[in-house]
């Protein structure tokens, strides 16, 4: 139609265009045509635009587009004379069509000339520049409402009109694709982000980066001049899998926002969401500040950066996160870490309301990841247990896996490298304790409401040696001797006086025998240095106690000597309470498991408490120096200046 | 229209304080630091009793040929000092109200965020922001 248009309209050379050449042009054409006409409403019927005659391409968008065809001068005049454009005076779509065939022709080299365009041509290849159309209603900054539209509206008559040239697309994008950059970080916008976003659509990503193209400067080699057609099958297919996507309005919003790094994608998206999860597993509640700062801290960025992010993303100021706000603080985190500065505001599309917008399908996406949330990070699954602690650090490892996108690969060293700073201090700990059940033990113990399992691994792992303490409790009361005496060889000597002895007995004096040993074992324990308690603690151990017992104390003693060295003294001060504790432990040990259970998350909560507080100790004491300081410079200024002003 | 603004943490040691650079910034740290005596005085002569009732603002605390000072204690103590050119006579007391009022709702989002410690310097760019619009008037 176009073609009978055109060979009537104009006095231009009879068109033939091939199919993908009729959807190219009809695109360009229609973009340049909307952006000169600024556009109509949302949802204008796309037959207007496209109709010859109502609609003329702005001198403006269409000398933009010729330029960025990176073609001489010289020959966008030519072409634009022979089109006709010079001679009606205006670039209605005949003549459009025909400029884009000969700048096709004359990308291909052959002469700008009207025979040229009668035979078959690629299609004309346009660097994606800023000032390319396209762009335009990239960028935010330039754009407005109705410009917005064009893009998602062309793409959406593409998609409904050209379902059936995929194959098409299918054909000319391989050609594409090897030109194309792998499918790199949003960010990554030197390069073909247009072919990347096409890449990702390929790889069955529902990710769009319409946008992204807008950020290449002009000229750039190689690459973009596969952009052009590239763009115009990515944009197609992009509107394909678009018009399956659920969202309709964030995608458009999509190609409103250039900002690359500070975007989402997808899979970063369920990473933050099971991240969410894992510290509140309401997806549509909050996290309260003092868990988000935990977690956050794990990051390692300094705390102005992070108290900086927090302020972006904590839109209402209330001190908690949602998801959304979550996600923003995270993603920020996460593009901090791989280098990126700090917005001065919350970008756009970090924003919470676009991210709800955007992402309302996590809401259900979350009950399929509900499976997922286990096993995302392995450690989580191996640990089978809600250890923020433990799992988060192990997360910051996984940061450069969803952000392989959006690093090159120096950064993903440098985050990695970084993240492995903070893993081998804990893996340290772990090894340090060397056991199994030590580091299961080392790191639920500073969890204060582990579940019993780990209680019970904890307890297995102290008396390794001797028989698995649950048939002692459930035959802690009960006086079936036979049962003892199979542990009394097992047992400490020292006890085996105690345990023939009717065993009902032992547990009623147990707790206030081992409460009053344990607090006043506390209470010295507490009142000396963590490094005298690691002495000391060892030294109580060689008291009457059975090897086996005592093994596993001094074991479980070492790796709170090497926490006290890591700056937890709270926990070595714990670590040797505990030790303490398992003293009486053996003389009383079928009797007092679960007294012992008691005492054992009673330390660990105390434990936990005292590395907070050890924690807050060591930040308000800097702030004390840095105060201190602040003084000092003062009272030297103020020294300085009272000989000269008069008070 | 403010000169100067600061925020005393409740030991009397500030969290923040901006001025106009223009000149002596000293002199007006010199003042913040001497008002605060005036703001104790106000604070002490309300009396235990009187601690629910006592406004937060305090008003003028201490006015010289140049500039006059504004007061202004939160619950916690925590104080804000205004220091204002006198010569800028249109500023009505509903005014100093309210800008105070926005530094205080600016502080509480500052306390907001877990990564502040209380006792630390202000440094959230929100609040300087706000502050800036403050004092942004008067140059």
């Amino acid at each position: 139609m176009e073609v009978a248009a055109g060979g009537g309209c104009g006095a231009g050379p009879p068109l033939l265009l091939s199919d993908s050449e009729q959807q190219c042009y009809s695109e360009l054409f229609a973009r340049c045509a909307g952006a000169a006409s600024g556009g109509p409403g949302p949802g204008p019927p796309e037959a207007t635009r496209v109709a010859p005659g109502t609609a003329t391409a702005a001198a403006g968008p269409v000398a933009d587009l010729f330029r960025a065809s990176q073609l001489p001068p010289e020959t966008l005049h030519q072409i634009t004379e022979l089109c006709g454009a010079k001679r009606v005076g205006y670039f209605g779509p005949t003549q459009f069509y025909v400029a884009l065939k000969l700048i096709a022709a004359a990308q291909a080299g052959l002469p700008v000339r009207t025979e040229s365009i009668k035979c078959e041509l690629p299609l004309p290849r346009f660097v994606m520049s800023k000032n390319d159309g396209e762009i335009r209603f990239g960028n935010p900054a330039e754009l407005h409402g109705p410009k917005v539209q064009i893009p998602y509206l062309t793409t959406e008559k593409n998609s409904f009109k050209r379902m059936d040239n995929e194959d098409k697309q299918e054909t000319q994008s391989p050609t594409m694709s090897p030109l194309a950059s792998p499918p790199s970080s949003p960010p990554h916008y030197q390069r073909v982000s247009l072919s990347h976003g096409y890449s990702k659509l390929r790889s069955g990503t529902e990710q769009m980066h319409p946008a992204p193209y807008e950020r290449q400067p002009i000229g750039q080699p190689e690459g973009p001049s596969s952009e052009g057609p590239g763009a115009k099958p990515f944009r197609r297919q992009a509107s394909l899998i678009r018009s399956f996507s659920v969202e309709r309005e964030p995608q458009e919003n999509n190609s409103n926002y250039p900002d690359e790094p500070w975007r989402i994608t997808e899979e970063q998206r369920e990473y933050y969401v099971n991240q969410f999860r894992s510290l509140q597993p309401d997806p549509s509640s909050f996290i309260s500040g003092s868990v988000a700062k935990n977690f956050f801290t794990k990051s390692k960025l300094s705390i102005p950066e992070l108290s900086y992010i927090w302020e972006l993303s904590d839109a209402d100021c209330d001190g908690a996160l949602t998801l959304s706000e979550f996600c923003a603080a995270f993603h920020l985190i996460v593009a901090r870490k791989n280098g990126y500065p700090l917005p001065e505001g919350l970008p756009p599309t970090l924003q919470p309301e676009y991210l709800q917008a955007a992402f309302p399908k996590s809401k259900w996406e979350c009950a399929i990841f509900d499976s997922y949330s286990e096993s995302m990070p392995a450690n989580q699954q191996s640990c089978d247990l809600n250890r923020m602690e433990k799992t988060s650090v192990k997360d910051v490892a996984d940061f450069p896996v969803p952000t392989q996108d959006v690093t090159t690969a120096d950064d993903k060293q440098a985050l990695k490298s970084t993240v492995n700073e903070s893993l081998p201090k804990d893996v340290s700990e772990d090894t340090a304790t060397s056991k199994d059940y030590n580091s299961l033990k080392a790191r639920p113990r500073s969890r204060s409401y582990s579940s019993t399992s780990i209680e019970e691994a904890m307890k297995r792992g102290e008396d390794p040696p001797t028989p698995p303490p649950r048939p002692q409790k459930t035959h802690s009361r009960a006086s079936s001797l036979d049962l003892n005496k199979v542990f009394l060889p097992s047992a400490p000597a020292a006890n085996s006086g105690l345990l023939p002895p009717p065993p009902a007995l032992p547990p009623r004096p147990c707790p206030t025998q081992s409460e009053p040993v344990s607090e006043a074992d506390l209470h010295s324990q507490l009142n000396r240095a963590p490094s005298q308690a690691a002495e000391s603690s060892p030294t109580k151990m060689d008291a009457p106690h059975a090897q086996p017992p005592s093994k596993p104390i001094r074991r479980k003693f070492r790796p709170e000597n090497q926490t006290t060295e890591s700056q937890e003294p709270a926990a070595a001060v714990g670590g040797a309470v505990s030790a303490a504790m398992v003293k009486p432990h053996p003389t009383v040990q079928k009797q007092s498991s679960k007294q012992k259970k008691a005492i054992q998350t009673a330390i660990r909560k105390n434990k936990e408490a005292n590395a907070v507080l050890a924690r807050l100790n060591s930040e308000l004491q800097q702030q004390l120096k840095e105060v201190h300081q602040e003084r000092i410079a003062l009272e030297n200024q103020l020294e300085q200046l009272r000989p000269v002003t008069v008070l | 229209m403010a000169v100067c603004i600061a925020v005393i943490a409740k030991e009397n040691y500030p969290l923040y304080i901006r001025s106009t650079p223009t000149e002596s910034e000293l002199k007006f740290h010199y003042m913040v630091h001497t008002s605060l005596d005036v703001v104790d005085e106000k604070i002490s002569a309300m009396g235990k009793a009187l601690v629910d009732q006592r406004e937060l603002y305090l008003g003028l605390l201490y006015p010289t040929e140049d500039y006059k000072v504004y007061g202004y204690v939160t619950n916690s103590k925590v104080k804000f000092v205004m220091v204002v050119d006198s010569s800028n006579t249109a500023l009505r007391d509903n005014e100093i109200r309210s800008m105070f009022r926005k530094l205080h709702n600016s502080y509480t989002d500052v306390m907001c965020n877990p990564f502040y410690n209380p006792g630390d310097r202000i440094q959230s760019r929100a609040f300087d922001t706000m502050v800036t619009s403050m004092m942004i008037q008067v140059c």
